[in-house]
């Protein structure tokens, strides 16, 4: 799966979650500051992600994700 | 310190339309919403009547509304979105903005669903927002974030009295000084087959399975018990002062409310009616009305055996020869009973008939019950006379909760 499935599927996610265009969805981007994604729904986009691509994402590793680049490279990376 | 308090914003969506305006027309004509539960999973019930909402949820609210809010937050939100644009408040003090919205029975639903993906696929798959969902006070939270209402967000629960409770409670708050504004009713969206065999269990739910339209009947004497409902209905409550300084349209005013118990039973009406007597004479008093004032009353009446003669014989009993001039409705023969949202409901239905002169007829209902002595509105809508008019609005719930509600014509 490339990195461009992977942010394509991330954003489908976020889309169904927060409401947020998938568009927006760019690697560059912060959930927190300019997405808009709250703590609650931070955790349904991480069940979400591990349904869909297959990984187990810790809560250890959660905090990690502030960018829509840290998501994509550790489900990558992982997976 | 007491003020006046008027409506100026009405918002509703019921088995009848998804707003006021097609609520209101099929009460008018006497439509039923009720209907046969096709899906299989109500198969095996003992009883599959209800009465859901004509317009989905999923058809009005974004995709991440539905998904974050159990369905009784989604109708509220609906319902209080109508309520809010109608009243078209410009400008006001977000802390002189309240919320009073009841649920009868809460994110039941939601509660369920996922315990269902607890047991299927573990608690690293229960959902964050289970409990927000879940929470009584839910749907209150979510108008009250709505509408950025800082003076307080408030839910009480009594059951199928509650929607009346929360508009008696805002009311409140706007005669006691604590807000300006307040946007308060009652929901519930929990039409599920465990809720269905609850009420089945208690022999509460009519069976009248080869008329579904017709089976809720209030006052009938062949009624055989009432129809679960979904839905919600909201008003705005404001300060008779701030409404006119903003030159707002008023649909009536609030006169006041009249709460009693019954302590009698957890689910019995008192045959006698003593708790509904000692709430509407306190509806009365607190609206500084005389029954002579009083021409309407949208009734409880929700076509049980026990309860519909019992409230009969109660608003006899407080009108006395003026009953004769107060025709009397009960909207869940057309809407069946939404529970939490029932209350909030009866008193739209007072609003508009205030406002319209006009009482709708009991849907469904043909051959009054012998007991019932009072003007039942049957087959057509009536006319009310012109000048000043007081209505009272009743509602009534297990756990032998009385709230009356009186409003006046302006």
């Amino acid at each position: 799966m490339s990195q461009e499935d992977i942010l394509a599927g991330l954003a489908a996610i976020v889309n169904e979650v927060a409401g947020i265009p998938a568009e927006n969805v760019q690697m560059e981007k912060s959930f927190v500051d300019d997405l808009d994604v709250d703590s609650l729904s931070m955790v349904e986009v991480v069940m979400a992600c591990e349904d869909k691509f297959g990984v187990t994402i810790p809560d250890t590793e959660v905090k990690n994700l502030n960018t829509v680049a840290d998501a994509v490279n550790f489900i990558a990376a992982n997976k | 310190m007491s003020r006046t308090v008027v409506v100026t914003g009405l918002g509703a969506t019921t088995p009848l339309g998804g707003d006021v305006s097609s609520t209101w027309e099929g009460l008018l004509a006497g439509r039923s919403g009720i209907t046969i539960l096709e899906d299989p999973k109500f198969a095996e019930l003992p009883v599959r009547i209800a009465a859901p909402v004509m317009v989905d949820p999923s058809e009005v609210l974004e995709p991440h509304e539905i998904r974050r809010m159990d369905r009784s937050q989604q109708l509220a939100l609906i319902a209080a979105r109508e309520a809010w644009a109608d009243a078209a408040v410009d400008s006001v003090d977000p802390t002189r903005l309240g919320v009073a919205v009841a649920t009868g029975v809460g994110g039941a639903i939601s509660l369920m669903e996922q315990y269902d993906i607890l047991k299927e696929r573990g608690a690293s798959r229960v959902s964050p927002m289970t409990v927000p969902m879940l929470m009584p006070n839910g749907p209150a939270a979510v108008v009250g974030l709505e509408i950025g209402a800082q003076a307080g967000v408030h839910t009480p629960v009594s059951a199928c009295a509650s929607g009346a409770e929360a508009i008696g409670y805002g009311a409140e708050m706007i005669r006691t000084g604590r807000a300006d504004v307040v946007v308060c009713g009652g929901t519930e969206g929990c039409i599920h087959p465990l809720t269905i065999a609850a009420f089945a269990a208690m022999r509460a739910l009519s069976t009248r399975h080869d008329n579904a339209a017709g089976a809720s009947r209030p006052f009938d004497r062949d009624r055989d018990g009432f129809v679960m409902a979904e839905g919600a209905a909201i008003v705005v409550l404001e300060s008779e002062e701030f409404a006119k300084a903003r030159g707002a349209k008023i649909y009536a005013t609030y006169g006041g409310q009249g709460l009693a118990a019954d302590a009698h039973h957890i689910a019995q009406p008192e045959p006698e009616g003593r708790g509904v007597i000692l709430a509407m004479n306190r509806a009365l008093a607190d609206a500084d009305l005389s029954t002579k004032d009083i021409f309407h009353i949208n009734a409880h009446a929700t076509s049980t055996p026990a309860g519909d003669v019992a409230e009969s014989k109660a608003i006899r009993k407080v009108l006395g020869a003026d009953a004769d001039h107060a025709p009397v409705t009960a909207v869940k023969g057309a809407t069946g009973h939404l529970l939490g949202g029932a209350g909030s409901l009866a008193a739209i239905g007072s609003i508009l008939a205030l406002r319209d002169r006009k009482v709708p007829p009991v849907a469904n209902t043909v051959n009054l019950d012998e007991g019932v002595d009072v003007d039942v509105v049957l087959g057509e809508a009536r006319d009310l006379p012109a000048g000043d008019l007081a209505a009272l609005s009743n509602s009534f719930g297990f756990g032998g909760h009385d709230v009356v509600l009186a409003f006046r014509s302006v």
